[in-house]
């Protein structure tokens, strides 16, 4: 096999760590969009469970959205973060699993536009219940302590910098585990050829739910990290263009690793900044033309271009 | 000091990614106390794509133009401004980092925030938290200084509040009889919070007004016959809509090709910023606002050369007449150089800190191209409600303002300390008693 090792791997999971840990004290305005990227990263990283199986979800972002307005109704009556990003994690998968139990019936083109229905239906609901969720101008979330402690705002953002890194290296290393167990390996066999996987005695339903709710997870544990610290949620969260920024980055990051999400992400987010710091009006064009370049020049993500760099490192 | 040398947006293009980590706090050593800088930062917040951009556009060139004139006098205290445009389009996660970006990074002076409310309403305890100077320029929540108190964040225009009351008041006056409303207004929080207002007033003034109709049309909806047919069958006296931008000039266009303004008189708190785009689709005898004191054609100005000057320049790089937000650019740009102004002179020409710019707002007056506008002791702007009626004339190829009614701020705005759904409902309807004379067209 040319694959990197796991070794290899958790050392440059840990070297990127550190890189981030290094730019949030040399830049500290980035910590926050760190933060963010590291967040989407998670919520990616549920998508590329999915695309294991050869799914696309294009509604992921209900999971965000669920997860973020959980945060900002309980905030108030839990002030704590340790214990909200567990609870709405939790909500999130919850909801995975009900409306997994309808979507993991479909594959492809139906599984994709389905999810992405389902979420459209709930950004509607944040949308119309207007009295209770205030509309498109969204409900602000008060800092909560974290661990008893109420911090200062630098020490509220390293805080929710180093909860967000804490949970992509054991996410990461989770789904690592997850993927090469005979339940991840499924994944693949459903993307190959079902059938056949039937025919083994395990239930392909059962391998893609257990995924599903396992991404909804994932994408619970971005939403609640994205509402803390923005501090404002509104349903643009949840919206089908949400959804499909978490499709882009997978694309962009790559697929064949769990470090390709996270990768993915952070380029998304510093793009994104860089594009709207130089061309305020035009930073989309940056942006599209940066997802092309990657199509058509590396089609496998920017972990795929790692990948070969390390490949050709090894043979030299 | 780095930036006199090249600017940050130089380096940033040149080094690449690299100009991140350039350790701010080299330059705010070298940022001494009181001493003059080589140049104001202004970051401004507003929709650069969208369907907002409508207003967001107008509003960044408006601060271009004005930017370029206040720098060829001088600037302000001697010192130039220089803008750092964010767009608002993609949403409050990438504008709240955008934020800190200008704050923390390019450490502008003073922000100017948001077109949308929902910005507003997350920028601000933002501002609160960076202790940054913040200008709350164009949006309309009236939430943002009733539900909090700040010190950095100054509204330097009205609210919601009195820009719905002032077209109601308008409404009884002219047409006091009336005894059927419906509403059409976009499905988002602007919608929402602008009917709550009129409902909760037309409740207070005029109990015995039925609403036939709620109609909520997706935001950036393109047709509207169901709406339309609806309301011709209902026949109500009065349809309101607080709906603008493309949302706005549809529903003008098709109300008019079906006939709807000659069974009901429109009421259209924003609709200043339409006419020019929808030209003659708009009858005449339809109840017009625009947000505040603006018209290009002001019937009262504060100073008559002072407007024509400004319409003029703006027309002549733009090509289009000026509407609301280039309004709401200038004001919050005049407020900003009678805030320096104010501060520089509390400390004997010295340079404010953020403390002492800050400390210069509450009470600060300025000048509007059309007014004199006071910030109250709150932070929020008492701004004047010009409301007119629609015309035609042979001049214009779309309909002028006619009957204007300039209401005095103090009238149509919610105290200070007071929440305005509870303020309105104790409204009586002799506060029509005290609206001033309406002003022809001339």
């Amino acid at each position: 096999m040319s694959r990197p090792g796991g070794k290899q791997e958790a050392l440059l999971a840990l070297a990127g760590a550190a890189a981030l840990v290094a730019i949030a004290f040399g830049a500290p305005w980035l910590k926050f969009v760190l933060t963010i990227a590291l967040a989407k990263g998670l919520a990616v990283l549920g998508i590329l469970l999915l695309l294991r199986a050869g799914q696309v979800s294009f509604g992921h972002a209900l999971y965000v959205a669920f997860a973020a307005y959980v945060v900002a109704f309980l905030a108030p009556l839990v002030p704590e973060a340790l214990v909200l990003l567990p609870l709405a994690a939790l909500g999130a998968a919850l909801l995975g699993l009900v409306i997994g139990l309808f979507v993991s019936r479909y594959r492809e083109i139906f599984f994709g536009m389905m999810n992405l229905a389902l979420s459209m239906v709930f950004y509607s609901l944040l949308e119309k219940f207007y009295h209770f969720t205030r509309g498109t101008d969204g409900i602000r979330v008060q800092p909560p302590r974290v661990a008893g402690m109420a911090l200062t705002r630098d020490g509220y953002e390293w805080a929710l910098f180093g909860i967000a890194l804490g949970l992509c290296l054991v996410a990461g290393w989770l789904a690592r585990i997850y993927l090469a167990s005979p339940m991840g390996q499924a994944l693949s066999a459903i993307k190959t050829r079902e059938t056949r996987l039937e025919f083994m005695g395990i239930s392909a339903r059962a391998a893609l739910l257990f995924a599903y709710v396992a991404s909804a997870f994932l994408a619970g544990c971005a939403g609640a990290i994205i509402a803390m610290t923005t501090r404002h949620v509104t349903p643009l969260l949840g919206y089908w263009t949400a959804s499909g920024e978490l499709v882009f980055i997978a694309v962009l990051g790559g697929a064949g690793a769990v470090l390709g999400p996270f990768l993915g992400a952070i380029a998304f987010e510093l793009v994104r900044v860089y594009a709207a710091a130089t061309l305020a009006d035009s930073w989309q064009l940056i942006l599209g033309s940066v997802l092309l370049g990657v199509i058509l020049f590396a089609s496998r993500g920017l972990w795929g271009v790692i990948e070969a760099l390390l490949r050709r490192g090894r043979r030299a | 000091m780095i930036d006199s040398d090249f600017s940050r947006r130089g380096l940033l293009l040149g080094a690449g990614f690299g100009g991140v980590f350039l350790p701010d706090a080299l330059r705010n050593a070298v940022q001494a106390q009181g001493t003059r800088p080589t140049e104001i930062k202004l970051g401004i917040t507003t929709f650069l794509s969208g369907p907002a951009s409508v207003f967001g556009v107008p509003g960044k060139q408006a601060a271009e133009m004005l930017i370029e004139e206040i720098n060829a006098a001088g600037g302000i205290g001697g010192v130039p401004l220089r803008a750092i445009f964010v767009d608002e389009g993609p949403g409050l996660d990438h504008l709240v980092g955008e934020f800190r970006r200008l704050v923390q990074n390019e450490q502008v002076d003073v922000m100017l925030a948001s077109i949308s409310s929902g910005s507003c309403l997350a920028c601000t305890p933002l501002a609160e938290e960076l202790k940054k100077v913040t200008l709350l320029w164009d949006c309309g929540t009236q939430r943002i200084f009733e539900e909090h108190s700040y010190q950095y964040a100054f509204r330097t225009q009205a609210n919601a509040t009195p820009e719905i009351l002032a077209p109601l008041l308008y409404l009884l006056k002219t047409k006091p009889n009336f005894r059927t409303v419906a509403v059409v207004n976009q499905d988002y929080a602007w919608g929402r919070d602008s009917w709550e207002i009129w409902r909760t007033a037309q409740a207070a003034l005029k109990p015995d007004a039925r609403v036939v109709a709620e109609l909520f049309p997706r935001f950036g909806s393109t047709d509207f016959s169901t709406e339309i047919t609806r309301l011709l069958a209902l026949r109500p006296d009065v349809i309101l809509s607080a709906s603008w931008g493309g949302d706005l000039d549809t529903f003008i266009r098709q109300a008019n090709e079906r006939r709807l303004f000659e069974r009901s008189t429109f009421v259209m708190p924003l609709a200043e910023s339409s006419l020019e785009r929808v030209g003659r689709s708009l009858p005449a005898g339809h109840i017009i606002g625009a947000r505040g004191d603006h018209w290009h054609m002001h019937p009262r100005p504060r100073d008559k050369a002072h407007l024509t000057r400004f319409v003029e320049n703006y027309r002549r790089r733009y090509n289009a007449y000026p509407i609301y937000p280039v309004f709401h650019m200038a004001q919050a740009l005049s407020a900003l150089q009678a805030g320096y102004a104010k501060a520089l002179a509390a400390k004997g020409g010295a340079w404010p800190n953020q403390v002492e710019l800050a400390a210069a707002f509450p009470g600060l007056e300025y000048d509007t191209p059309t007014s004199r506008m006071t910030i109250r002791a709150d932070g929020q702007g008492l701004e004047q409600q010009l409301i007119g009626t629609s015309k035609r004339v042979d001049t214009h190829d779309f309909a002028v303002l006619d009957n204007m009614v300039i209401f005095p701020a103090e009238m149509v705005t919610t105290p200070a300390g007071k929440i305005s759904t509870d303020w309105l409902k104790t409204l009586k309807p002799d506060i029509l008693a005290d609206m001033p004379a309406p002003i022809p067209y001339a």
